[in-house]
């Protein structure tokens, strides 16, 4: 199911001052149609690299090539913070909008596509309330709406659901594998958790700290897009427990470090 | 294709007929209360000076005071009108001066490292210390007045504008980067909105100090004896010992001090309350 090259990370580092090496010579080659997550411990430098492929922050050394897109879309890249970021001062609608709104769509062309993302996140009936008045996750999903809006090809999320109930979370992963399938979209995830990797992703890359580096790469061999059975499939159960192993082989080589 | 991938969430955007009665009848004693509590004292002061038969050159009764001011209206009218073109006048100024250069600091590090010290030392200097120099120097009376009043409102806006630009959530601003937002988009949609809250407060504070700038400055230009200000008929009262009238006089500046409080906050209200904590009235 993967396609054309879309990101390449050739050896990318990342320095913070003179002694902090966030990443340190990372290469990876995301192709078109992945579901990638980033996984690792804290400090691993999964976010840098999420920033840097986003071009909010710059590399140290390295490159980082995103193969341009054909079509006619506003914005080829998506951001999911950690938290929903969303404008307090700013209904719903008018925060889906805002990326339209900065690429100067007026405010009736854009009316109908707003309306289309908000249906995507379920969230129809609620663009004209405002953030205070949402739950964490209905935020979370507004915050997912305005990064559909501009329809991407690529959509970054830097630990969306970190913050969420079990329950939430669980219901968020299911949408955004079903939006990712519907909308061809190419995903990197940044999580710490084994069992959001495996359940969402066609691979995973283990990541270690101190230097943040890629320590593995693990393909999840199950049909893609997922749902529930999938959860509770057997299956299921051997990744996961193969993607801990990795993940803790990193951690064991790192203790020895500190 | 379907896109429609979850279920709708249930229920309607929140709307709570009970919540609103609340709300409705908050409203009422938030403004019945001080309005009862406010008439008692007056009507105690009224029934003391009565029941104890103090001279009115002491303490006059409210209802002398009323006297005064119908008596002395059209002459009162004159100062009070001048001390509320002066008040109203520096604040625009401060306003504008300080949402400028709060804009500027903003903008640059280097321009707020070499203007800082400027604006603090005007800020920590008593006008009345600075006011006798600016009378000396000005020839216009009303304009000397009106450099003490704005010297005294600019600050509070000055750090209230530049301390609101730099709160913006960083996050916001990265989404700004990520959709290439220009700087006029990245200050119309972020900057100026989260500035917003701090800047308002900074004017319920600005409001109150440029009436007491305008006062002050009146007092010092007084002595002088060259203006028709709220201050200055205090002052000339004082001379002549007509008690009453200063109170009258004294009315008024309060009045127009309640004014200015009572604008601002509710401009604050007008403009913060459907998304700002500090405004959200809150079920209880």
């Amino acid at each position: 199911m993967t396609g054309a090259a879309i990101i390449t990370m050739a050896r990318v580092s990342r320095r913070f001052g003179r002694d902090v090496l966030a990443v340190n010579d990372l290469s990876l080659t995301i192709h078109q149609g992945d579901f990638i997550t980033l996984l690792g411990p804290s400090g691993c430098g999964k976010s840098t690299a999420l920033k840097m492929i986003a071009g909010l922050l710059p590399v140290s050394s390295g490159s980082i090539t995103i193969t341009s897109s054909q079509g006619k879309s506003e914005q080829d890249l998506a951001f999911v913070f950690q938290e929903p970021t969303l404008m307090p001062w700013g209904s719903v609608f008018d925060n889906v909008y805002l990326p339209l709104r900065l690429a100067g769509v007026g405010r009736a062309a854009a009316e109908p596509r707003v309306r289309a993302a908000l249906v995507d996140v379920g969230l129809s009936k609620f663009e004209k309330s405002y953030p205070r008045e949402l739950s964490g996750g209905m935020k979370m999903r507004v915050s997912i709406a305005r990064a559909m809006v501009t329809k991407p090809r690529i959509l970054l999320m830097d630990e969306p659901f970190a913050a969420l109930d079990e329950m939430t979370r669980t219901k968020l992963n299911n949408d955004v594998v079903r939006l990712a399938s519907a909308h061809g979209l190419t995903v990197v995830f940044v999580t710490h958790s084994v069992f959001e990797s495996v359940y969402l992703s066609t691979r995973v890359v283990v990541m270690a700290a101190r230097p943040g580096r890629v320590a593995a790469e693990l393909t999840i061999d199950a049909p893609w897009p997922r749902n529930d059975d999938w959860r509770v499939s057997n299956a299921f159960t051997a990744e996961a427990r193969r993607v801990s192993e990795c993940l803790k082989e990193t951690l064991d080589v790192d203790h020895i470090d500190h | 294709m379907s896109t429609t991938l979850t279920t709708d969430i249930e229920g309607d955007p929140p709307v709570n007929t009970d919540m609103l009665i609340r709300e409705r009848r908050e409203r009422v004693l938030s403004w019945l209360m001080p309005v009862v509590t406010l008439g008692a004292a007056i009507a105690f002061w009224e029934w003391a000076v009565w029941y104890w038969a103090i001279p009115h050159y002491l303490i006059p009764a409210p209802s002398m005071i009323v006297q005064t001011l119908i008596k002395d209206g059209p002459s009162l009218m004159v100062s009070a009108w001048f001390t509320v073109k002066l008040t109203f006048f520096s604040l625009t100024l401060a306003i504008i001066g300080g949402v400028l250069l709060g804009g500027l600091f903003a903008l640059s590090r280097v321009v707020e490292m070499s203007l800082f010290p400027f604006a603090v030392i005007l800020q920590v200097t008593p006008v009345v210390a600075i006011a006798p120099l600016i009378l000396i120097y000005v020839d216009s009376t009303f304009a000397a007045l009106l450099i003490c009043a704005w010297i005294v409102a600019f600050f509070p806006i000055l750090s209230g504008t530049v301390m609101g630009l730099r709160s913006a959530d960083h996050n916001l601003r990265d989404l700004f980067t990520l959709y290439r937002a220009t700087p006029w988009q990245r200050l119309r949609y972020l900057l100026a909105p989260s500035a917003l809250p701090y800047f308002m407060s900074s004017l319920k504070v600005a409001g109150g100090l440029s009436l007491i700038g305008a006062v002050v400055a009146e007092f010092v230009a007084g002595a002088a004896g060259q203006n028709t200000g709220l201050a200055s008929r205090i002052i000339e009262s004082s001379f002549r010992s007509e008690i009453p009238r200063m109170f009258a006089a004294l009315v008024l500046v309060s009045m127009l001090g309640i004014a200015i409080f009572l604008m601002t906050t509710w401009l604050s209200r007008r403009v913060l309350g459907h998304w700002h904590e500090s405004e959200i009235r809150r079920e209880q």
